[in-house]
């Protein structure tokens, strides 16, 4: 499966990503490294879109990768519009793909 | 009440509070991140200008002895911390990941930089589309690669530089556009790209992205003096990543916030707050540094940092008159330097024209 993860960079050589874990996307299980953001860890893997707008339900994505943006917002661990590119991954997180503004889990 | 409180933990933050610390001043340094260094860290390239400005270092390395320095001059720093709203007499309103609060300090640096210019077109909110910077950041701090085959949109210094980094990361870069006829960046950078092979399009633009959910293709086309596209030149190119890299404006939020008086400059990025020689804005206790200030680079922004920092010693009384004097005279003529040439001559008349506004205000 593919894996856009720059292992050797021959500016910044090895790439040290952390331990191993799984957290969950849209309730299957998936891989990541400890320190890597959730929108990251995704998109390391193909995923990309993020959430899908309110009205017309268009797929956004990563945009700004620094927190300013909020394309990239989804809902985490049952809260909604998380800033995916600042937040890193935690093992057993719930990340859900967001529809519009998303719920609060009752 | 704290001394000093600096918002933001880039180049011109940590300078600020290193360059106050040094002369004993207690410094609360605020970054919404969770290590300071800005966007430092995914400036893998080497710096250019003379050696006294940290040329040949690369920003990452920047970065680190900047982050020890403030460390050893026991600059407090407050991690994965928002600032929310700044309020008259220098309230800032905090929010820590346990509590919100208020804290007010004699003087505030609002080092808080600059984000990303969008330009929209057909397709540029998909997913696939993201800024120059984004895409630095994916690679160089996150260590995924963005895209296999990439758009880049814009020939300035940033499409020029992320455009190699791409490069080096292992994509390609099929193409480069520019709306203008002539490339906007220095030359060296545009020369190293194309001896790569990557295709610089001038007069060139974006006409949409396109892809069923995400970025699968691209439509470029040649445009005429009046930036009309000229039909019957579009051509369709296969890319995963369009990157747009057509500059960046001023974070300058707090202060619109704090009542500070602005100008409006294009070529620095839109509006500016107004500041002085010593970077105070026209509230009073409020300073301004780095791309906050107008869009320049991060040697600029280390020493419009320095200076704030040095000022603030002075007015709290930490350094004499003339000690302070002596520093920013320093710091002033390293500005003028990186501030020469064809690219830095029209920053350096902008700059003194801020000054002559924040001065005919205050009728000095």
């Amino acid at each position: 499966m593919k894996d856009l993860r720059i292992k050797k960079h021959p500016i910044l050589g090895e790439a040290k990503f952390g331990k191993k874990i799984t957290i969950f996307v849209d309730g299957k299980k998936f891989s990541a490294y400890e320190g890597e953001m959730i929108a990251s860890a995704l998109y390391a893997k193909g995923i990309r879109k993020l959430r899908a707008t309110s009205k017309f339900k268009e797929p956004r994505g990563i945009f700004c990768a620094i927190g300013r943006c909020t394309d990239c917002v989804m809902t985490v661990n049952g809260v909604p519009n998380i800033r995916t590119c600042i937040t890193p991954v935690q093992s057993g997180m719930r990340v859900k793909t967001q529809k519009g503004l998303g719920k609060w889990k009752k | 009440m704290e001394e000093v409180m600096v918002v933001g933990g880039g180049p011109a933050g940590l300078c600020a509070a290193i360059e106050s610390a040094r002369y004993g001043v207690k410094v609360i340094l605020i970054d919404e991140n969770d290590m300071p260094g800005g966007q430092l860290f995914k400036q893998i390239h080497r710096f250019f200008g003379s050696a006294q400005h940290r040329a040949g270092i690369r920003g990452y390395d920047i970065g680190n002895s900047l982050l020890s320095e403030s460390e050893k001059l026991g600059v407090r720093v407050l991690l994965n911390t928002v600032v929310w709203g700044i309020f008259q007499d220098n309230f800032l309103g905090i929010k820590t990941e346990k509590e919100t609060k208020i804290l007010q300090a004699k003087k505030i640096v609002v080092g808080t930089g600059a984000l990303e210019n969008p330009l929209a077109f057909p397709g540029w909110t998909l997913p696939g589309v993201m800024g120059a910077g984004a895409a630095q950041t994916m690679m160089n701090i996150q260590r995924v690669l963005p895209g296999k085959r990439i758009l880049m949109i814009g020939s300035g210094n940033v499409g020029l530089i992320v455009s190699y980094q791409l490069l080096q990361a292992g994509a390609k870069v099929v193409a480069l556009v520019e709306a203008l006829p002539k490339i906007s960046g220095y030359l060296v950078h545009a020369a190293k790209i194309s001896r790569a092979g990557v295709q610089i399009l001038t007069s060139h633009t974006i006409v949409k992205a396109d892809g069923k959910g995400e970025v699968k293709k691209a439509v470029i086309a040649k445009i005429d003096e009046n930036f009309k596209m000229i039909k019957g030149t579009e051509k369709e190119i296969k890319v995963d990543l369009v990157c747009i890299a057509v500059g960046l404006r001023p974070l300058d939020e707090l202060c619109w916030m704090a009542g500070c008086q602005f100008t409006y400059i294009p070529s620095l990025g839109g509006f500016i707050p107004l500041h002085s020689r010593d970077m105070e804005t026209t509230v009073s206790g409020i300073y301004v540094a780095g791309d906050v200030s107008g869009i320049e680079e991060a040697s600029t922004a280390i020493e419009e940092g320095k200076l704030a920092g040095i000022a603030i010693a002075e007015s709290l009384g930490y350094i004499s008159k003339k000690e302070a004097e002596e520093k920013k005279e320093l710091s002033w003529e390293s500005l003028r330097e990186l501030r020469l040439g064809s690219f830095g001559e029209g920053r350096q008349k902008t700059k003194d024209l801020i000054l002559k506004q924040y001065n005919s205000l205050h009728k000095m």
